[in-house]
Protein backbone atom coordinates (compact mmCIF):
# COMPACT_ATOMS: atom_id res chain seq x y z
CA UNK A 1 0.00 0.00 0.00
CA UNK A 2 1.03 3.59 -0.35
CA UNK A 3 1.02 6.37 2.08
CA UNK A 4 -2.02 7.47 3.40
CA UNK A 5 -2.54 10.29 0.76
CA UNK A 6 -2.34 8.19 -2.17
CA UNK A 7 -4.98 5.91 -0.36
CA UNK A 8 -7.19 9.16 0.74
CA UNK A 9 -6.99 10.35 -3.01
CA UNK A 10 -7.65 6.81 -3.96
CA UNK A 11 -10.74 5.92 -2.06
CA UNK A 12 -12.07 9.62 -2.64
CA UNK A 13 -12.50 9.07 -6.53
CA UNK A 14 -13.56 5.81 -6.06
CA UNK A 15 -16.31 6.86 -4.02
CA UNK A 16 -16.43 10.50 -5.88
CA UNK A 17 -19.88 12.64 -4.64
CA UNK A 18 -21.10 9.73 -2.42
CA UNK A 19 -19.33 9.42 1.19
CA UNK A 20 -22.80 7.90 2.51
CA UNK A 21 -21.83 4.97 0.21
CA UNK A 22 -18.25 5.49 0.90
CA UNK A 23 -18.99 5.00 4.75
CA UNK A 24 -21.50 1.95 4.24
CA UNK A 25 -18.92 0.14 2.52
CA UNK A 26 -15.53 0.82 4.68
CA UNK A 27 -16.47 1.67 7.78
CA UNK A 28 -17.39 -0.84 10.56
CA UNK A 29 -21.47 -0.51 11.27
CA UNK A 30 -21.62 2.14 9.02
CA UNK A 31 -24.27 0.99 6.83
CA UNK A 32 -25.92 1.98 10.11
CA UNK A 33 -25.63 5.52 9.70
CA UNK A 34 -28.81 6.60 7.22
CA UNK A 35 -30.65 5.06 10.05
CA UNK A 36 -30.51 7.65 12.45
CA UNK A 37 -33.18 10.15 12.69
CA UNK A 38 -31.71 12.90 14.11
CA UNK A 39 -33.43 13.13 17.28
CA UNK A 40 -30.59 14.02 19.32
CA UNK A 41 -30.88 11.70 22.22
CA UNK A 42 -26.86 10.16 21.90
CA UNK A 43 -25.84 14.34 21.82
CA UNK A 44 -27.59 14.33 25.53
CA UNK A 45 -26.42 11.21 27.04
CA UNK A 46 -22.29 11.39 25.74
CA UNK A 47 -19.87 12.24 29.17
CA UNK A 48 -18.00 14.23 27.01
CA UNK A 49 -20.71 16.12 25.27
CA UNK A 50 -19.22 19.50 26.39
CA UNK A 51 -15.96 18.41 24.90
CA UNK A 52 -16.86 17.81 21.08
CA UNK A 53 -17.05 19.47 17.85
CA UNK A 54 -20.01 17.28 16.51
CA UNK A 55 -22.45 15.37 18.41
CA UNK A 56 -23.38 11.80 16.61
CA UNK A 57 -26.42 13.08 15.34
CA UNK A 58 -24.53 16.12 13.86
CA UNK A 59 -21.93 13.84 12.03
CA UNK A 60 -24.56 11.22 10.83
CA UNK A 61 -25.95 14.39 8.83
CA UNK A 62 -22.73 15.42 7.86
CA UNK A 63 -22.02 11.88 6.50
CA UNK A 64 -25.21 12.01 4.40
CA UNK A 65 -24.67 15.44 3.12
CA UNK A 66 -21.30 14.50 2.00
CA UNK A 67 -18.82 16.55 3.98
CA UNK A 68 -16.02 14.15 3.64
CA UNK A 69 -13.23 15.62 4.71
CA UNK A 70 -15.14 17.87 7.75
CA UNK A 71 -16.43 14.25 9.32
CA UNK A 72 -13.01 12.68 9.04
CA UNK A 73 -10.99 15.24 10.62
CA UNK A 74 -13.37 15.76 13.52
CA UNK A 75 -11.93 15.59 17.47
CA UNK A 76 -15.64 14.16 17.65
CA UNK A 77 -15.25 10.39 17.37
CA UNK A 78 -11.88 10.20 19.23
CA UNK A 79 -13.97 11.45 22.06
CA UNK A 80 -15.97 7.99 22.71
CA UNK A 81 -15.31 6.74 26.17
CA UNK A 82 -17.04 3.39 25.05
CA UNK A 83 -19.82 4.28 28.01
CA UNK A 84 -22.54 2.63 25.49
CA UNK A 85 -25.37 4.89 26.50
CA UNK A 86 -25.74 6.73 23.26
CA UNK A 87 -26.10 3.32 22.46
CA UNK A 88 -28.60 1.73 24.74
CA UNK A 89 -30.73 4.78 24.60
CA UNK A 90 -30.82 5.47 20.44
CA UNK A 91 -34.77 4.61 19.75
CA UNK A 92 -33.58 3.21 16.07
CA UNK A 93 -30.93 1.13 17.93
CA UNK A 94 -27.95 2.09 16.16
CA UNK A 95 -24.64 0.38 17.46
CA UNK A 96 -23.14 4.49 17.82
CA UNK A 97 -20.22 3.67 19.80
CA UNK A 98 -19.13 0.90 17.77
CA UNK A 99 -19.57 3.90 14.47
CA UNK A 100 -17.89 6.50 16.05
CA UNK A 101 -14.58 3.83 16.35
CA UNK A 102 -15.22 2.72 12.56
CA UNK A 103 -15.06 6.18 11.64
CA UNK A 104 -11.93 7.37 14.07
CA UNK A 105 -10.28 4.08 12.67
CA UNK A 106 -11.54 4.81 8.66
CA UNK A 107 -9.92 8.54 9.49
CA UNK A 108 -6.68 7.30 10.93
CA UNK A 109 -5.86 5.13 8.23
CA UNK A 110 -6.49 7.68 5.85
CA UNK A 111 -4.30 9.97 7.24
CA UNK A 112 -7.27 12.20 7.84
CA UNK A 113 -7.47 12.45 11.85
CA UNK A 114 -6.25 15.20 13.97
CA UNK A 115 -2.75 14.17 14.53
CA UNK A 116 -1.69 15.18 18.04
CA UNK A 117 -5.51 14.25 19.28
CA UNK A 118 -4.46 12.06 22.14
CA UNK A 119 -6.81 9.40 22.23
CA UNK A 120 -5.73 8.73 18.68
CA UNK A 121 -2.19 8.17 20.36
CA UNK A 122 -3.56 6.43 23.02
CA UNK A 123 -5.81 4.27 20.98
CA UNK A 124 -2.47 3.28 18.94
CA UNK A 125 -0.53 2.73 21.83
CA UNK A 126 -2.82 0.48 23.41
CA UNK A 127 -2.93 -1.66 20.78
CA UNK A 128 0.50 -1.82 20.03
CA UNK A 129 1.09 -2.96 23.65
CA UNK A 130 -1.22 -5.46 23.89
CA UNK A 131 -0.42 -7.27 20.96
CA UNK A 132 3.26 -7.58 21.14
CA UNK A 133 3.52 -10.24 23.93
CA UNK A 134 -0.41 -10.83 23.64
CA UNK A 135 -1.16 -9.60 27.05
CA UNK A 136 -0.85 -5.66 28.33
CA UNK A 137 2.16 -4.47 29.79
CA UNK A 138 0.70 -1.98 32.18
CA UNK A 139 4.17 -0.41 33.23
CA UNK A 140 5.17 0.11 29.74
CA UNK A 141 1.82 1.48 28.47
CA UNK A 142 1.79 4.21 31.31
CA UNK A 143 5.36 5.28 30.43
CA UNK A 144 4.98 5.13 26.64
CA UNK A 145 1.68 7.43 27.29
CA UNK A 146 3.84 9.63 29.79
CA UNK A 147 6.87 10.30 27.26
CA UNK A 148 5.10 10.31 24.07
CA UNK A 149 5.90 14.30 23.94
CA UNK A 150 10.17 13.47 24.60
CA UNK A 151 11.94 12.64 27.17
CA UNK A 152 11.77 15.52 29.34
CA UNK A 153 7.96 16.33 29.06
CA UNK A 154 7.85 12.50 30.15
CA UNK A 155 9.78 12.88 33.06
CA UNK A 156 7.79 16.35 34.05
CA UNK A 157 4.89 14.16 33.60
CA UNK A 158 6.07 11.25 35.70
CA UNK A 159 6.82 13.59 38.29
CA UNK A 160 3.84 15.28 38.87
CA UNK A 161 1.89 11.92 39.10
CA UNK A 162 4.48 10.14 41.05
CA UNK A 163 2.40 9.96 44.17
CA UNK A 164 0.01 7.80 41.88
CA UNK A 165 2.81 5.76 41.18
CA UNK A 166 4.06 5.04 44.58
CA UNK A 167 0.02 4.66 45.82
CA UNK A 168 0.04 1.62 43.42
CA UNK A 169 3.48 0.58 44.02
CA UNK A 170 2.83 0.14 47.44
CA UNK A 171 -0.31 -1.56 46.99
CA UNK A 172 1.37 -3.85 44.77
CA UNK A 173 -0.79 -3.14 42.12
CA UNK A 174 2.58 -2.08 40.11
CA UNK A 175 5.55 -4.19 39.07
CA UNK A 176 8.98 -2.26 38.29
CA UNK A 177 10.23 -5.23 36.42
CA UNK A 178 7.47 -5.18 33.62
CA UNK A 179 9.71 -2.77 32.19
CA UNK A 180 12.46 -5.76 31.46
CA UNK A 181 10.06 -8.25 31.28
CA UNK A 182 6.09 -8.46 31.74
CA UNK A 183 3.65 -10.99 31.32
CA UNK A 184 3.24 -12.54 28.09
CA UNK A 185 1.90 -15.39 25.85
CA UNK A 186 3.55 -18.46 25.57
CA UNK A 187 2.62 -18.53 21.58
CA UNK A 188 3.51 -14.90 20.90
CA UNK A 189 4.48 -15.75 17.30
CA UNK A 190 1.32 -17.46 16.75
CA UNK A 191 -0.34 -14.19 17.60
CA UNK A 192 2.05 -12.69 15.58
CA UNK A 193 1.13 -14.56 12.09
CA UNK A 194 -2.56 -14.67 12.88
CA UNK A 195 -2.85 -11.03 13.35
CA UNK A 196 -0.77 -10.83 10.35
CA UNK A 197 -3.44 -12.53 8.51
CA UNK A 198 -5.86 -10.72 9.82
CA UNK A 199 -4.36 -6.88 8.40
CA UNK A 200 -3.95 -8.84 5.15
CA UNK A 201 -7.41 -10.05 4.79
CA UNK A 202 -8.65 -6.98 6.04
CA UNK A 203 -6.44 -4.89 3.90
CA UNK A 204 -8.01 -6.89 0.88
CA UNK A 205 -11.58 -5.44 1.42
CA UNK A 206 -9.91 -1.59 0.80
CA UNK A 207 -8.61 -3.51 -2.08
CA UNK A 208 -5.13 -2.72 -0.73
CA UNK A 209 -2.14 -4.72 -1.47
CA UNK A 210 -1.18 -4.01 2.41
CA UNK A 211 -2.06 -2.99 5.49
CA UNK A 212 -0.99 -2.59 8.87
CA UNK A 213 -1.64 -0.21 11.73
CA UNK B 1 -15.36 -31.36 44.52
CA UNK B 2 -16.43 -28.29 42.78
CA UNK B 3 -20.47 -27.52 42.41
CA UNK B 4 -19.70 -25.47 39.50
CA UNK B 5 -16.60 -24.73 36.97
CA UNK B 6 -15.98 -22.38 34.35
CA UNK B 7 -13.56 -21.77 31.78
CA UNK B 8 -12.20 -18.54 33.41
CA UNK B 9 -10.62 -15.31 31.58
CA UNK B 10 -8.98 -13.23 33.87
CA UNK B 11 -7.82 -10.29 31.83
CA UNK B 12 -4.59 -8.47 31.83
CA UNK B 13 -5.16 -6.18 34.80
CA UNK B 14 -5.82 -8.79 37.11
CA UNK B 15 -2.57 -10.55 36.89
CA UNK B 16 0.04 -10.49 39.67
CA UNK B 17 1.13 -6.98 40.15
CA UNK B 18 -0.94 -5.83 37.54
CA UNK B 19 -3.11 -2.92 38.44
CA UNK B 20 -6.60 -4.96 39.63
CA UNK B 21 -4.21 -8.03 41.54
CA UNK B 22 -6.61 -7.64 44.37
CA UNK B 23 -9.80 -8.48 42.13
CA UNK B 24 -8.21 -11.73 41.25
CA UNK B 25 -7.05 -12.11 44.90
CA UNK B 26 -11.07 -11.72 46.12
CA UNK B 27 -12.24 -13.33 43.38
CA UNK B 28 -10.37 -16.34 44.23
CA UNK B 29 -11.39 -15.95 47.76
CA UNK B 30 -15.05 -15.65 47.06
CA UNK B 31 -15.22 -18.72 44.59
CA UNK B 32 -13.37 -20.42 46.87
CA UNK B 33 -16.63 -20.90 49.34
CA UNK B 34 -18.99 -21.05 46.77
CA UNK B 35 -17.03 -24.11 45.52
CA UNK B 36 -16.94 -22.31 41.85
CA UNK B 37 -14.35 -24.04 40.05
CA UNK B 38 -11.93 -21.01 37.73
CA UNK B 39 -10.09 -23.03 35.95
CA UNK B 40 -7.84 -19.96 33.36
CA UNK B 41 -8.08 -20.68 29.85
CA UNK B 42 -4.08 -21.94 28.93
CA UNK B 43 -2.14 -18.74 27.37
CA UNK B 44 -5.15 -16.69 27.16
CA UNK B 45 -4.35 -12.92 25.45
CA UNK B 46 -5.79 -9.21 25.82
CA UNK B 47 -9.17 -8.71 24.25
CA UNK B 48 -8.16 -5.69 23.00
CA UNK B 49 -10.30 -3.17 25.00
CA UNK B 50 -12.82 -0.58 23.94
CA UNK B 51 -9.52 1.24 23.70
CA UNK B 52 -7.11 -0.52 21.16
CA UNK B 53 -9.82 0.25 18.26
CA UNK B 54 -7.57 2.77 16.02
CA UNK B 55 -5.02 0.30 15.60
CA UNK B 56 -7.12 -3.19 15.45
CA UNK B 57 -9.49 -2.51 12.90
CA UNK B 58 -12.55 -4.81 12.96
CA UNK B 59 -11.41 -7.98 12.27
CA UNK B 60 -7.88 -8.05 14.26
CA UNK B 61 -10.30 -7.34 17.43
CA UNK B 62 -12.11 -10.41 17.03
CA UNK B 63 -9.43 -12.72 16.14
CA UNK B 64 -7.98 -11.48 19.39
CA UNK B 65 -11.13 -12.86 21.56
CA UNK B 66 -11.92 -15.91 19.22
CA UNK B 67 -8.25 -17.00 19.64
CA UNK B 68 -9.49 -17.44 23.77
CA UNK B 69 -12.44 -19.08 22.59
CA UNK B 70 -10.39 -21.26 20.59
CA UNK B 71 -8.34 -22.42 23.60
CA UNK B 72 -11.11 -22.47 26.12
CA UNK B 73 -12.76 -25.26 23.36
CA UNK B 74 -9.63 -27.06 23.38
CA UNK B 75 -8.70 -27.36 26.53
CA UNK B 76 -11.60 -26.73 28.70
CA UNK B 77 -14.25 -28.03 26.31
CA UNK B 78 -18.29 -27.50 27.73
CA UNK B 79 -17.25 -24.90 30.32
CA UNK B 80 -18.42 -21.24 29.69
CA UNK B 81 -15.86 -18.45 29.33
CA UNK B 82 -16.11 -16.48 32.41
CA UNK B 83 -14.57 -12.69 32.48
CA UNK B 84 -14.45 -10.82 35.87
CA UNK B 85 -13.34 -7.97 33.38
CA UNK B 86 -16.14 -5.43 32.55
CA UNK B 87 -14.34 -4.53 29.13
CA UNK B 88 -13.15 -8.35 28.29
CA UNK B 89 -16.32 -9.29 28.76
CA UNK B 90 -17.56 -7.00 26.43
CA UNK B 91 -15.10 -7.22 23.96
CA UNK B 92 -15.29 -11.08 24.41
CA UNK B 93 -19.67 -10.92 24.32
CA UNK B 94 -19.44 -8.50 21.34
CA UNK B 95 -16.75 -10.94 19.31
CA UNK B 96 -19.24 -13.59 19.76
CA UNK B 97 -22.12 -11.84 18.40
CA UNK B 98 -20.54 -10.82 15.57
CA UNK B 99 -19.13 -14.64 14.28
CA UNK B 100 -22.66 -16.02 15.11
CA UNK B 101 -24.07 -12.89 13.00
CA UNK B 102 -21.88 -13.50 10.46
CA UNK B 103 -20.21 -16.56 8.13
CA UNK B 104 -17.90 -14.13 6.52
CA UNK B 105 -16.26 -13.00 9.21
CA UNK B 106 -16.01 -16.31 10.55
CA UNK B 107 -14.44 -17.56 8.09
CA UNK B 108 -12.21 -14.91 7.88
CA UNK B 109 -11.33 -14.68 11.59
CA UNK B 110 -10.91 -18.89 11.28
CA UNK B 111 -8.14 -18.26 8.10
CA UNK B 112 -6.80 -15.86 10.94
CA UNK B 113 -6.57 -18.44 13.61
CA UNK B 114 -5.25 -21.34 11.49
CA UNK B 115 -1.95 -19.51 11.36
CA UNK B 116 -1.95 -20.07 15.21
CA UNK B 117 -2.84 -23.32 14.78
CA UNK B 118 -6.50 -22.95 16.07
CA UNK B 119 -9.90 -23.06 15.07
CA UNK B 120 -13.38 -21.35 16.97
CA UNK B 121 -15.77 -23.82 16.50
CA UNK B 122 -18.90 -21.59 17.44
CA UNK B 123 -19.49 -23.76 20.82
CA UNK B 124 -18.28 -21.09 23.26
CA UNK B 125 -20.73 -19.07 25.61
CA UNK B 126 -19.53 -15.98 27.35
CA UNK B 127 -20.39 -14.69 30.93
CA UNK B 128 -19.62 -12.35 33.21
CA UNK B 129 -18.71 -13.29 36.98
CA UNK B 130 -21.46 -11.42 37.87
CA UNK B 131 -24.15 -13.41 36.22
CA UNK B 132 -22.22 -16.77 37.27
CA UNK B 133 -23.12 -15.24 40.60
CA UNK B 134 -26.75 -14.12 39.90
CA UNK B 135 -28.12 -17.05 37.57
CA UNK B 136 -26.14 -19.84 38.60
CA UNK B 137 -26.09 -19.70 42.52
CA UNK B 138 -28.20 -17.02 43.19
CA UNK B 139 -29.16 -14.50 45.81
CA UNK B 140 -30.26 -17.67 48.29
CA UNK B 141 -26.82 -19.52 47.79
CA UNK B 142 -24.66 -15.98 47.81
CA UNK B 143 -26.28 -15.39 51.16
CA UNK B 144 -26.11 -19.06 53.01
CA UNK B 145 -22.24 -18.97 53.51
CA UNK B 146 -21.83 -14.99 55.10
CA UNK B 147 -20.06 -15.56 58.55
CA UNK B 148 -19.96 -11.75 59.13
CA UNK B 149 -22.76 -9.67 58.36
CA UNK B 150 -21.33 -6.51 56.80
CA UNK B 151 -23.57 -4.52 59.41
CA UNK B 152 -23.85 -1.00 59.60
CA UNK B 153 -21.60 -0.88 56.59
CA UNK B 154 -23.27 1.86 53.88
CA UNK B 155 -22.18 0.96 50.74
CA UNK B 156 -22.45 3.21 47.32
CA UNK B 157 -23.03 0.36 44.31
CA UNK B 158 -21.57 1.99 41.50
CA UNK B 159 -21.92 -0.02 38.13
CA UNK B 160 -20.22 1.89 35.73
CA UNK B 161 -20.67 1.32 32.38
CA UNK B 162 -19.64 -1.53 30.53
CA UNK B 163 -20.98 -4.67 32.89
CA UNK B 164 -24.52 -2.61 32.32
CA UNK B 165 -24.33 -2.02 28.69
CA UNK B 166 -24.56 -2.46 25.95
CA UNK B 167 -25.28 -5.87 26.86
CA UNK B 168 -25.93 -5.68 30.62
CA UNK B 169 -27.44 -8.92 33.20
CA UNK B 170 -30.59 -9.91 31.83
CA UNK B 171 -33.42 -8.38 33.47
CA UNK B 172 -31.83 -5.03 34.54
CA UNK B 173 -32.53 -1.95 33.62
CA UNK B 174 -29.56 0.19 32.16
CA UNK B 175 -30.66 3.50 33.73
CA UNK B 176 -31.40 1.82 37.46
CA UNK B 177 -29.73 -1.30 37.63
CA UNK B 178 -30.39 -3.09 41.05
CA UNK B 179 -28.52 -6.41 41.23
CA UNK B 180 -25.78 -4.68 42.47
CA UNK B 181 -27.58 -2.95 45.78
CA UNK B 182 -29.32 -6.49 46.09
CA UNK B 183 -26.43 -8.25 46.22
CA UNK B 184 -24.49 -5.36 49.48
CA UNK B 185 -28.48 -6.67 50.71
CA UNK B 186 -27.30 -10.16 50.32
CA UNK B 187 -24.09 -9.88 52.62
CA UNK B 188 -26.01 -7.27 55.75
CA UNK B 189 -24.70 -3.99 54.40
CA UNK B 190 -26.59 -1.14 53.53
CA UNK B 191 -27.12 -0.32 49.82
CA UNK B 192 -27.36 3.06 49.36
CA UNK B 193 -30.38 2.54 46.54
CA UNK B 194 -30.54 6.75 45.89
CA UNK B 195 -27.08 6.94 44.55
CA UNK B 196 -27.13 9.27 41.65
CA UNK B 197 -23.81 7.97 39.67
CA UNK B 198 -24.49 4.51 39.86
CA UNK B 199 -24.05 4.01 35.81
CA UNK B 200 -22.00 7.36 35.50
CA UNK B 201 -19.28 7.02 32.67
CA UNK B 202 -16.05 7.36 35.08
CA UNK B 203 -13.86 8.56 31.58
CA UNK B 204 -13.17 4.58 31.26
CA UNK B 205 -9.48 4.43 29.30
CA UNK B 206 -9.51 8.19 28.47
CA UNK B 207 -8.72 8.98 32.09
CA UNK B 208 -5.61 8.68 30.59
CA UNK B 209 -5.28 10.45 27.74
CA UNK B 210 -7.99 12.83 28.74
CA UNK B 211 -7.38 13.28 32.09
CA UNK B 212 -9.37 16.76 33.32
CA UNK B 213 -12.48 15.47 31.55
CA UNK B 214 -12.57 12.28 33.44
CA UNK B 215 -11.44 13.55 36.79
CA UNK B 216 -15.00 15.50 35.79
CA UNK B 217 -16.64 12.60 35.71
CA UNK B 218 -14.63 11.01 39.03
CA UNK B 219 -15.54 13.73 41.17
CA UNK B 220 -19.13 13.48 40.76
CA UNK B 221 -19.21 10.04 41.06
CA UNK B 222 -17.20 10.31 44.76
CA UNK B 223 -19.10 13.14 45.87
CA UNK B 224 -22.70 11.61 45.73
CA UNK B 225 -20.92 9.09 47.43
CA UNK B 226 -20.17 11.11 49.98
CA UNK B 227 -23.88 13.06 49.87
CA UNK B 228 -25.28 9.66 50.81
CA UNK B 229 -23.07 9.28 53.82
CA UNK B 230 -21.38 5.94 51.89
CA UNK B 231 -18.56 4.43 53.74
CA UNK B 232 -17.09 3.02 50.54
CA UNK B 233 -17.88 2.63 46.70
CA UNK B 234 -18.37 -1.36 45.47
CA UNK B 235 -18.13 -1.98 42.17
CA UNK B 236 -17.76 -4.78 39.34
CA UNK B 237 -15.45 -3.05 36.86
CA UNK B 238 -11.30 -2.84 37.40
CA UNK B 239 -10.94 0.28 35.32
CA UNK B 240 -14.11 1.93 36.90
CA UNK B 241 -12.16 0.21 40.57
CA UNK B 242 -8.81 2.36 39.38
CA UNK B 243 -9.62 5.23 37.58
CA UNK B 244 -12.58 5.95 40.92
CA UNK B 245 -9.36 5.27 43.63
CA UNK B 246 -6.62 6.54 42.34
CA UNK B 247 -7.12 9.99 40.69
CA UNK B 248 -8.62 11.53 43.93
CA UNK B 249 -5.39 12.67 45.67
CA UNK B 250 -4.84 14.40 41.88
CA UNK B 251 -8.50 15.95 42.33
CA UNK B 252 -7.67 16.67 45.67
CA UNK B 253 -4.63 18.49 44.59
CA UNK B 254 -6.18 20.58 42.04
CA UNK B 255 -9.39 21.71 43.32
CA UNK B 256 -8.33 21.52 47.31
CA UNK B 257 -11.06 18.98 47.82
CA UNK B 258 -10.99 16.10 50.63
CA UNK B 259 -11.88 13.20 48.55
CA UNK B 260 -10.68 9.84 50.58
CA UNK B 261 -13.47 7.78 49.94
CA UNK B 262 -12.66 3.92 49.48
CA UNK B 263 -13.38 2.22 46.22
CA UNK B 264 -13.38 -1.98 46.48
CA UNK B 265 -15.16 -4.97 44.56
CA UNK B 266 -17.69 -6.57 45.17
CA UNK B 267 -15.67 -9.91 45.24
CA UNK B 268 -13.97 -8.32 48.44
CA UNK B 269 -17.21 -7.70 50.27
CA UNK B 270 -18.25 -11.23 49.54
CA UNK B 271 -14.79 -12.79 50.51
CA UNK B 272 -15.08 -10.19 54.19
CA UNK B 273 -18.54 -11.58 54.22
CA UNK B 274 -17.37 -15.00 54.16
CA UNK B 275 -14.87 -15.08 56.88
CA UNK B 276 -11.60 -14.69 54.31
CA UNK B 277 -8.90 -13.05 55.98
CA UNK B 278 -8.46 -9.47 54.78
CA UNK B 279 -5.17 -10.26 52.81
CA UNK B 280 -6.93 -13.09 50.99
CA UNK B 281 -9.99 -10.56 50.37
CA UNK B 282 -7.38 -8.20 48.38
CA UNK B 283 -7.72 -5.67 51.09
CA UNK B 284 -4.14 -4.57 51.38
CA UNK B 285 -4.21 -3.75 47.77
CA UNK B 286 -5.29 -0.07 47.97
CA UNK B 287 -4.50 3.27 47.75
CA UNK B 288 -7.40 4.32 49.84
CA UNK B 289 -7.79 1.78 52.79
CA UNK B 290 -10.96 0.63 53.30
CA UNK B 291 -10.86 0.99 56.71
CA UNK B 292 -15.09 -0.21 57.95
CA UNK B 293 -14.09 -3.70 55.59
CA UNK B 294 -10.87 -4.07 57.41
CA UNK B 295 -12.16 -3.51 60.59
CA UNK B 296 -14.89 -6.05 59.78
CA UNK B 297 -12.31 -8.63 58.08
CA UNK B 298 -10.24 -8.70 61.63
CA UNK B 299 -12.98 -9.45 63.89
CA UNK B 300 -13.03 -12.78 65.07
CA UNK B 301 -16.58 -14.76 65.31
CA UNK B 302 -17.48 -17.24 67.11
CA UNK B 303 -17.86 -20.63 65.43
CA UNK B 304 -21.33 -21.57 63.14
CA UNK B 305 -23.35 -24.22 64.83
Amino acid sequence: MGAPGELNAALRARYANNFLREVETNVEEGEWVKMCMQCGVCAGSCPFGPHWEHSPQKIFMMIRAGRREEVLASDAMWMCTSCYNCVVRCPRKLPITQIMHGLATYAHRLGLAPKLQPTRQWSLLFWENCTRTGRVNELKLTLGLYFKDGFVAGLRKAWSLRGIGFGLLRAGRLNPFELFRGHECRDKAGIQRMLQKAYEIEARHLKLDKYKA
Amino acid sequence: MAKKQYAFYPGCSSQLRGSASNYLTSVNAMCDTLEVKMTPIPDWNCCGASIGYAGSGQLARHVMNARNFALAETHLPGQDVVATCAACWLGARETKEKLDASSQLLAETNEALKEAGLEYKQKTEVRHMVEVLIEDLGYAAMAKPVVKPLEGLKVAGYVGCQTNRPFGIAGESFENPLYLDKLVETLGAEPLTKYEQKVTCCGGALAFSEPEKSRVQIRQIVESAYDHRADLIVTPCPLCQANVEIYQSEINKKHGTKLDMPVTYYSQLMAVAYGKSAKAAGLDGHVIAPKKLQDIAVKVVPAKK
